[in-house]
């Protein structure tokens, strides 16, 4: 048993949560060890709701103008949402955190699983707002039951997850059998090291008898936590029942919820399988529509995916288990790996239980590196997740560095030795653990993409436009995993994001690409504008966006928008209703979203980032950047040539149509923003105006204050 | 495994069965809150009761569902939260939930309707 210190405790009344709301969050200093509860005032809920509007507001007041991610006064701020919780509805145990990025310098939003969230909720707080620098390491526990919060010293000889959480899980449960009251956030040796990190928030699994982890995953933020001094949070809570949330309406969440579990049960096998695969159903569907990133987003599709297809990953997951990251979750996504030997590093030979992969880490992880056996891939997938490592940032930094590689940027001499030819799984996992060992030349692949560009510049004399062009990142953060070359709509959607480019707020591929329903500006920038709003919801509420989409009511097809899965956006105005016993329709739904959308932007913007420079894609993710790549699929750029540009491709070298494609791509992007800008109402420089602020009524001191600045 | 046996043919429609089964779990006597529920639109009556299949253990997420040593599949009240995952997956549809309360419930084969049936119908056995 481990010995802890009592550096600050702090008891708190415990009271029963109205309609979704305690009305009270939660800031600890870990630096100064201050530990006191704040109220949740009326204009917060009014104007931030929860969930990410909450930590955005908690952190505006904390941070200055200049405040780096390493700063004492950055904050992790982790909310929950008014629905959060409930276990009831599929997909409502989420937790949104909030950070300084230390690889964008702008807030940086994580939308998690597991059930911490709802654990701190229902122990009486809105948010958890973590501040300060500790000068030992301590874990920050909540207990829920007693109302106690302390700060504790952590002597503890692990750090990475899927040791560190197991040992707190049997630690602070009551007895043997009560690991599910505990949840803990934790992250990795990597997080000491390198930029590209991540947070595990962790649930036991009752039937596995191991703590499960699901991640925080964009940003840096476990580099954040572990800069803080934090090696764990630890919360308990015993006495969830249905109306742990005190709903209005308990029937009609019930029913609405039950309405949802059947149509899974019915339709999930012949949709998207997520009960037997999770997302990683759409590796085969990515790669036959050329949308799977493979050499670092070169190609959508090759014959060698067929070794990632998720009928190989269906194998390796154990099946028939209840498999969700929050109770009431029947979609039950988060698929394991049970007693996996890894074949490198600490663990090799040692039996663990692997979260994943899910899509954006096979695809991440495998294709875009070449890395065809699902077997290396969930090796990776367990290494990240144990260190701390964003398996998306890993898998498109990686990428990037096989390509400077392969184009002689790198060589064995500047990687120590290591051959990062594509597909060489062994280099990608001995990258991964020089990040934990924070040596080697997987410290400069952990700063991310941007730094790595700055660096091989400067040090190895690259060319700074050819490392512009394939360098898949955009405001510091590395491109998730589709290909967008072909969707003008989603390279809006990445690259428009305000995090960074991540495809959490619009993916429009299929709308735009495929079924070309958005032909117009017009109708890109209306796309542009509903979706991102439409799932910032998900991010106030606490919820996940996969039972929104991701299992369709039977007769979706039939509806006017099925893209917008009406039946399901009604569903949500049902419970938010059913819990807060407040007005809602689709159009507040929007207009909730818009208000901490544009909250967000001019955080950005206060923080020295979120204008129209921002919002530049790579070309990689816009065109063919190198003659291979045109080549590849020299039909199809060459039709597109004749039918939309209306240029003649007969006689003319590669190069030079690469170039006018190149030209017309670029300005039908800056066309798009254009319109998005308009759409959403903002200046041609990406200002929210005066009038649509008032117009969406956030017209509140710190937003015009900050806005004053920019005009 | 113990279960409880439906005859349908010999079944008289006359629900003193739900009222048994509903008074003794709810103490209220209404259909909708009995184990057993007869649909008699049909001739002979469908008489849905739980047949101890199992399939319902296995979607739990807080394993609050287990099957006894008589083979019976019974919910633990301290540990059910109520998400009513298991009543979707129930492949007869005999795992009940009433809006409004707090967790499913279902035929534990106690043999009380077994008992007030007047036409014979139902009989605990051996499976």
């Amino acid at each position: 048993m481990i010995e802890r210190k009592v550096l600050a405790e702090y008891r708190y009344g415990l009271k029963p949560i109205e309609k979704g709301y305690n009305r009270r969050t939660l800031y600890v200093n870990v630096g100064s060890k201050e530990i006191k509860e704040k109220p949740v005032s009326d204009m917060m809920i009014d104007k931030f709701v929860g969930g990410k509007g909450f930590d955005l507001y908690l952190m505006w007041q904390g941070v200055k103008d200049d405040t780096k991610w390493n700063d004492p006064e950055n904050e992790i701020c982790i909310s929950f949402g008014p629905l959060c919780g409930n276990t009831s509805y599929p997909g409502s145990g989420k937790s949104i955190v909030t950070t300084i990025s230390p690889l964008t310098g702008i807030p940086v939003d994580c939308n998690v699983g597991g059930h911490f969230g709802p654990y701190t909720k229902f122990a009486g707080f809105d948010a958890l707002e973590l501040q300060g620098k500790a000068d030992e390491d301590v874990i920050v526990y909540i207990d829920g039951d007693k109302g106690i919060v302390k700060i504790l010293t952590a002597p503890d000889e692990h750090i990475n997850s899927h040791v560190l959480a197991e040992e707190l899980h049997r630690e602070f449960a009551e007895a043997e059998g009560k690991e599910q009251s505990i949840s803990v956030v934790s992250s990795g040796e990597a997080a000491e090291n390198v930029l590209i990190t991540c947070l595990n928030f962790s649930f036991w699994d009752k039937r596995r008898k191991v703590a499960r982890l699901k991640q925080a995953g964009r940003g840096g933020t476990g580099t954040v936590f572990r800069d803080k001094g934090i090696k764990a949070l630890v919360v308990k809570y015993s006495g969830l029942k249905v109306d742990t949330n005190n709903p209005e309406d308990l029937p009609t969440l019930q029913k609405t919820g039950l309405k949802l579990h059947k149509e899974i049960e019915a339709g999930d096998d012949t949709q998207c399988r997520m009960h037997q695969v999770g997302t990683a159903h759409l590796m085969e569907i990515m790669n036959d529509y050329d949308l799977l990133p493979i050499r670092n987003f070169k190609y959508g599709q090759m014959p060698e995916a067929e070794g990632l297809h998720s009928r190989e990953f269906t194998k390796l997951f154990t099946q028939g288990m209840a498999d969700g990251c929050w109770y009431g979750c029947s979609l039950s996504c988060c698929k394991a790996v049970d007693n996996f030997k890894p074949r490198t590093g600490p663990y090799k030979g040692q039996p663990v239980t692997v979260d994943g992969p899910e899509y954006e880490t096979a695809a991440g992880c495998g294709s875009n590196i070449c890395v065809w056996d699902p077997k290396d891939v969930v090796e990776i997938n367990f290494y990240c997740d144990t260190y701390g490592v964003d398996t998306i940032s890993f898998g498109t930094s990686v990428a990037f560095a096989m390509e400077c590689y392969e184009n002689g940027i790198l060589s064995k001499e500047r990687t120590g030795g290591l051959d990062l030819s594509w597909g060489n799984a062994d280099a990608a996992l001995e990258l991964l653990h020089q990040m934990a060992r924070g040596e080697g030349f997987g410290v400069i692949v952990g700063q991310g993409v941007r730094r790595m560009k700055k660096y091989f510049a400067e040090e190895y004399n690259a060319d700074p436009k050819f490392l512009q062009d394939i360098g898949m990142e955009a405001k510091g953060l590395e491109y998730s995993q589709y290909m967008s070359k072909e969707s003008l709509a989603q390279q809006g959607g990445y690259t428009l994001a305000l995090k960074g480019p991540q495809h959490d707020e619009a993916w429009l591929i299929f709308m735009d690409m495929v079924n070309n329903h958005i032909p117009t500006f017009k109708d890109k920038a209306e796309a542009l504008h509903y979706f991102p709003m439409f799932r910032t919801w998900f991010g106030l509420q606490g919820l996940c966006k996969l039972p929104w989409n991701d299992i369709e009511p039977a007769d979706n097809a039939q509806t006017d928008e099925p893209a917008k899965v009406p039946e399901h956006v009604q569903n949500y105005v049902d419970i938010y209703k059913a819990i807060t016993g407040r007005p809602m329709d689709k159009k507040e739904m929007i207009r909730q979203s818009e208000r901490v959308y544009t909250f967000q932007k001019l955080f950005c913007m206060r923080m020295g980032g979120g204008r129209r420079q921002d919002d530049l894609p790579p070309y990689r993710a816009v065109g063919p950047v190198t003659e291979e790549e045109y080549l590849s699929r020299q039909e199809r750029y060459d039709n597109l040539l004749k039918e939309k540009i209306g240029v003649d491709p007969t006689g003319k070298s590669t190069a030079e149509k690469m170039e006018i494609t190149r030209k017309y791509r670029e300005d039908q992007y800056q066309q798009l923003i254009d319109a998005v800008y308009e759409r959403k109402g903002w200046t041609k420089d990406g200002v929210p105006t005066l009038d649509y602020i008032r117009e969406i009524k956030m017209d509140i001191p710190e937003v015009l204050e900050t806005l004053k600045r920019f005009q | 495994m113990k279960v409880l046996k439906t005859y349908p043919e010999k079944c008289i429609s006359c629900h003193v069965c739900e009222s048994t089964c509903s008074s003794l779990y709810f103490k209220e006597d209404k259909p909708e809150l009995s184990c057993i529920q007869i649909h008699d639109e049909t001739n002979p009556p469908d008489m849905n009761v739980c047949n101890q299949c199992q399939a319902c253990v296995a979607a739990c997420p807080t394993c609050a569902i287990t099957v006894n040593k008589q083979g019976v599949v019974m919910i633990s009240r301290s540990l059910c939260i109520g998400c009513l995952m298991c009543v979707a997956v129930c492949p007869t549809d005999s795992m009940r939930s009433a809006f409004g309360k707090h967790n499913p419930f279902k035929c534990i084969a106690c043999g009380a309707c077994v008992k007030t049936c007047p036409s014979e119908a139902l009989e605990i056995v051996e499976q």
